[in-house]
């Protein structure tokens, strides 16, 4: 049993970190070049917007007969899970590039700092409490959202869960949702304590 | 060495309205005249953060169309109201930005920071390792005039630098100013009579997006233009 759930809990770790860092490899560019581009930013945010209100288990439904990406297991669940990460990690990466104060950018274009030195040395580094707060949402919303990936055989700690509801029983079921709401608060805490330090 | 700029027709609509004007090298220059007059979009021609509609600015002759302007920016020095310091950066590492782009050695730059912030009353090992949010206004405002002039700028624009400062500290800032405004041209925005008078040798009056005067600035205040004695009463210069 305890061995059931530390293999869980680590498939779960190993989910989350793979679609999270995936979300933030793609989300933060996306989020840079919504910024830059205010009309069709506006349009991108929409579809990640969109995305983001399609329930879990639909989305896991729709993705299962997409070729390459679906099918049962892991893989679906992760690209599941990328997709739910997308719209926090976007949303404010776009919300905290605007929010730098403007008159900080005009003294910095002022300077002689390209588009590219402004962005770096700038933007990102301002931007960065709002875009931490963004990664610390994605991964709490993913380790949840990953507990329901089971049901289409992405294994973590929701395999617990729904094996201990289809077979009635209460301590298979809180060995998968006690560590996963564990994960949860822990991501939580950490992240919140990144974003603190670097404000 | 100083730049000289000229404004050729200069127009950006609906703001700016056929602005001839040639500032000589090493001059200094007001740009006086009421709130939305134009003054600040001038100055920003300059350093090509506005763009003109029609005419040209150029800057010792040659038009800023055809002037790389990321290397003109690092040669223009730029002080605003509120300063535009970079909240993430030290006291140092804002005022060595353009030494750092110009590609300059680390010595040379700590040489120049030491030397300037000195006579700025912010010595560098002091305030060096500080934050912006630690410094009074009228401290970031030094820091940005170091920022502003560290690398020896050929010309210095000024958008009310001093403007949201108590008028003590105020005073202290343009004697700080007029001690270090030798070697670079000079336009210096600002609506507080006093102030052109004090730190420039010319005056120009901005209404309505149009140049209405343009003296010396001894004889600003005795010319007979309507606009300038309206200007001059409201002013209330101390007598
Ligand atoms: N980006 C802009 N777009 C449209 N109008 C502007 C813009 N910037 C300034 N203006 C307008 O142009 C006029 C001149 O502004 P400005 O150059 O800032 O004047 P000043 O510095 O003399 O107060 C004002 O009426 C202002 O509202
Ligand atoms: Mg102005």
């Amino acid at each position: 049993m305890i061995a059931d759930v530390l293999r869980a809990t680590g498939e779960h770790v190993v989910i989350v970190v793979i679609a999270v860092g995936i979300a933030i490899i793609l989300g933060i560019p996306l989020g840079i070049w919504c910024a830059r581009r205010a009309r069709a930013g506006r349009f991108a945010l929409r579809i990640v917007d969109t995305i983001q209100t399609i329930p879990s288990l639909a989305l896991f439904g729709f993705l299962i007969p997409v070729p390459l990406i679906g099918g049962i297991g892991m893989r679906t669940a992760i690209v599941a899970l990328i997709l739910y990460s997308l719209l926090p990690i976007v949303r404010n990466t776009l919300t905290g590039i605007r929010g730098v104060d403007p008159i900080v950018l005009d003294a910095g274009v002022a300077m002689g700092l390209t588009d590219r030195q402004l962005l770096r040395e700038v933007e990102l580094p301002l931007a960065m409490p709002t875009i931490v707060a963004g990664i610390r949402i994605a991964t709490v919303i993913a380790i949840g959202v990953a507990t329901i990936a089971a049901a289409i055989g992405g294994g973590g700690l929701g395999t617990l869960i729904f094996r201990g509801v289809s077979m009635v029983d209460t301590r298979m079921i809180l060995a998968g949702a006690l560590p996963a709401a564990a994960l949860a608060l822990i991501a939580d805490v950490v992240l919140s304590f990144v974003e603190r330090r670097i404000a | 060495m100083p730049s000289s700029v000229q404004f050729r027709s200069v127009s950006v609509e609906p703001i700016l309205h056929d602005i001839n004007l040639r500032i000589a090298a090493g001059e200094a220059v007001a740009f006086v005249g009421r709130s939305g007059a134009g003054k600040t979009t001038t100055l920003r021609l300059v350093n090509g953060l506005a763009r003109p509609t029609s005419g040209e600015v150029a800057i010792d002759d040659v038009p800023l169309g055809s002037a790389d302007l990321i290397q003109l920016r690092r040669r223009t020095g730029y002080i605003i109201q509120g300063s535009g310091l970079f909240p993430h950066r030290t006291v140092y590492e804002n005022v060595a930005t353009v030494p750092r782009l110009l590609g300059w050695p680390d010595p040379q730059t700590r040489a120049a920071a030491e030397e300037l912030l000195a006579k700025l009353d912010l010595p560098l090992s002091r305030f060096g390792d500080r934050y912006p949010r630690s410094l009074s206004g009228g401290e970031q405002q030094r820091v940005g005039i170091a920022r502003a002039m560290i690398a020896k700028p050929a010309v210095l624009l000024c958008d009310e630098p001093f403007g949201a400062l108590d008028p003590i500290v105020r005073r202290d800032l343009q004697d700080a100013f007029r001690a270090l405004r030798s070697g670079v041209t000079i336009l210096f925005v600002t609506h507080d009579l006093a102030e052109a008078l004090r730190i420039t040798e010319r005056i120009v009056l901005f209404d309505g997006g149009r140049v209405v005067a343009d003296s010396p600035a001894a004889e600003f205040t005795s010319q007979p233009l309507p606009l300038v004695q309206k200007f001059v009463a409201a002013a209330s210069l101390p007598a």
